[in-house]
């Protein structure tokens, strides 16, 4: 089976989030990238496949040079071939359109990406993908089981899950539940060194769909002073709760 | 050229985020001065819709749309824009709204922004602000296309009440066959999901172990709550994956967020800022969650939660 992993490049979970120019470009100083959460737990999953039935797995990334090393990391973790489409990801359409693009021209029968970027939170980029294409999809999927063409999947729904089947190709959007934390890989030396020989493709683009464009950034506003309560006092914390935020 | 507000329903009875689905597009349709229509599938009863002020109601009844089918939904929720002629969807931020707006997205050549918090700022050009870095930013966002998709960030707009009266509209559709067949669908043990529930009640490693979680579940229950958890309780499968809250869980954007044991990791912070009041109770006075709340008690959950619970259920008793 030939399996393609979306990643996309996040600020690491604990970054201070801040902005520069005028509040219109994210602040990369001091900011360290890594793979995006949702998109590792995919990739994680992928290896599971790839160990049992020999499959490959190309990873892809949207973006500029400077993403090169999370795809170097994908390759340690155990990716086979690294695919860079050149350019600069500002708009979920422009990066789903150029994967797919992509894809049209090299057939996978499995698309995993992340069911969101921790940094744009679109929840986009595989519905638009497997739209484009015409494939199956699911995404918050907690759960993949694959026999030959068909796939048995669990995605998260509102107070349970829903178990699903479908044939491939198909599109899933990754989260936790696909793989547990406990399951992630650290790149061992070996895949470090097995990585630098791998194929990283960088691939130009003469057109990019850009219809939205983002023009600002904003951080939210401080939150007033804390009311502390004291333990003994509970009353108190009901008097304000209703009285006060009028939320009970 | 008109709004389309497309709202879910729950055993055939509008959801709640359905009303302030209706008051956006009430917002948006008065900004651009055009018409608002609601679009719904096997209601019962259409009548509250009209509170929050649609010009029409297009309230398709199909035993084929009586399960949520992302192909199904998406194809006839775009049949119904293209014969009213729809300029501008509005969708909610549930689950099963998020799964299928890209698609609907690419069937009806609209250009779909998530997680928007405000009416537009701007008509020319078409600004939306949204919320962004996992809520730690909001962007401002401009949208080139003339036709738009815009997904709403749950509790963020809040309701409007308008009285309409609304014209009850039909039209013909074509269900298309599904290439997803849907197995089963399992609901957990909690009574209120966390993205409908209007108060949560989140507990983290502070419990020290899940045979202690029925405080919490006490505490949820007198407050008609949700239970929601941090991710190393859940990690460490004290409570099920659908409780874990935060930048790599879910969001939780509810009225009353309720942290007991939880110290406010960047992470953990990051997916329950939406909510509008949070409280924390915590041992230790320099938790950093007590800087992002709005109250705090210093106390052991193991003495706060139970007398609290007892408070609770007094004050509720004597308001009902
Ligand atoms: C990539 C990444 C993603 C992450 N995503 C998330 C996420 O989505 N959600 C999330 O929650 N975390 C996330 N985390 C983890 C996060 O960094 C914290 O580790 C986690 O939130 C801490 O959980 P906690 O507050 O339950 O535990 P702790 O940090 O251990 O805090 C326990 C708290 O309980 C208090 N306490 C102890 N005993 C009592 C008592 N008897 N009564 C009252 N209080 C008591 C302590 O004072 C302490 O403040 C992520 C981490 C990473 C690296």
């Amino acid at each position: 089976m030939k399996i393609l992993v979306c990643i996309s490049c996040v600020p690491d979970t604990t970054s201070k989030i801040s902005f520069i120019e005028n509040d219109t470009i994210f602040d990369k100083n001091g900011v360290q990238f890594v793979i995006n959460p949702n998109d590792e737990f995919g990739l994680t999953r992928a290896m599971w496949i790839k160990e049992k039935d020999n499959s490959s797995i190309d990873v892809i990334n949207v973006g500029l040079q400077d993403t090169e090393p999370i795809l170097r990391k994908t390759l340690a973790i155990g990716a086979d071939k690294a695919i860079r489409i050149n350019s600069d990801p500002k708009d979920s359409f422009q990066v789903a359109k150029l994967i797919s693009d992509y894809v049209s021209k090299n057939n996978y029968d499995l698309i995993i990406a992340g069911r969101e970027s921790i940094d744009f939170n679109g929840n986009m980029v595989p519905g638009i993908i497997s739209e484009l294409l015409g494939m199956n999809f699911i995404t918050n999927c907690v759960g993949l089981d694959i026999i030959g063409n068909k796939i048995t999947a669990k995605r998260e729904i509102e107070g349970g899950t829903e178990t699903l089947s479908f044939d491939l190709p198909a599109v899933i959007g990754g989260q936790k539940g696909l793989v547990e934390e406990s399951d992630l890989k650290i790149p061992n030396m070996r895949g470090i060194m097995q990585a630098r020989q791998k194929p990283l493709d960088v691939i130009e683009v003469n057109k990019n769909n850009l219809f939205t464009e983002t023009i600002k950034f904003y951080k939210p506003e401080e939150k007033g002073e804390i009311k502390m309560i004291d333990s003994d006092n509970l009353d108190e914390l009901i008097n304000l709760l209703h009285n006060e935020a009028k939320v009970i | 050229m008109a709004v389309l507000a497309y709202i879910e329903s729950n055993k055939s009875k509008p959801k709640k985020n359905s009303y302030e689905i209706i008051s956006y597009g009430r917002g948006l349709a008065d900004k651009l001065s055009t018409e608002l229509i609601v679009l719904s599938f096997n209601i019962d009863s259409v009548e509250d819709l009209s509170n929050y002020g649609p010009d029409k109601i297009l309230n398709i009844k199909n035993n084929d749309l009586s399960n949520f089918n992302i192909q199904k939904y998406a194809d006839v929720i775009a049949q119904a824009c293209n014969s009213l002629s729809i300029d501008i969807i509005i969708i909610g931020g549930s689950a099963d709204s998020k799964y299928l707006a890209p698609s609907l997205s690419v069937k009806t050549n609209s250009s779909y922004v998530s997680n928007v918090v405000e009416l537009p700022s701007s008509l020319e050009p078409f600004t939306l602000k949204r919320s962004t870095y996992s809520n730690k930013a909001f962007s401002d966002i401009t949208i080139k296309n003339e036709k738009k998709l815009i997904g709403i960030y749950n509790n963020s707009f809040g309701i409007v009440e308008k009285k309409s009266n609304p014209e009850l509209i039909s039209i013909d559709i074509i269900i298309p066959d599904s290439t997803l067949t849907t197995d089963s669908v399992e609901h957990g043990s909690g009574d209120i999901s966390i993205a409908d529930a209007d108060i949560v009640v989140s507990a983290g490693r502070g419990l020290k172990g899940p045979e202690n979680w029925n405080i919490i579940e006490d505490l949820a229950k007198t407050l008609g709550a949700a239970t929601a958890c941090s991710k190393p309780v859940s990690d460490m499968g004290w409570r099920p994956h659908s409780e874990h809250v935060g930048q790599t869980g879910k969001p939780v954007a509810t009225n009353l967020y309720i942290a007991i044991g939880i110290s406010g990791a960047i992470q953990h912070l990051a997916g329950v800022s939406s909510s509008k009041v949070k409280v924390v109770i915590n041992t230790d006075p320099e938790a950093p969650f007590f800087k992002a709340a709005d109250y705090g008690i210093i106390g052991d959950a193991f003495d706060v939660v139970p007398k609290l619970n007892e408070k609770l259920k007094v004050f509720k008793a004597g308001n009902n």
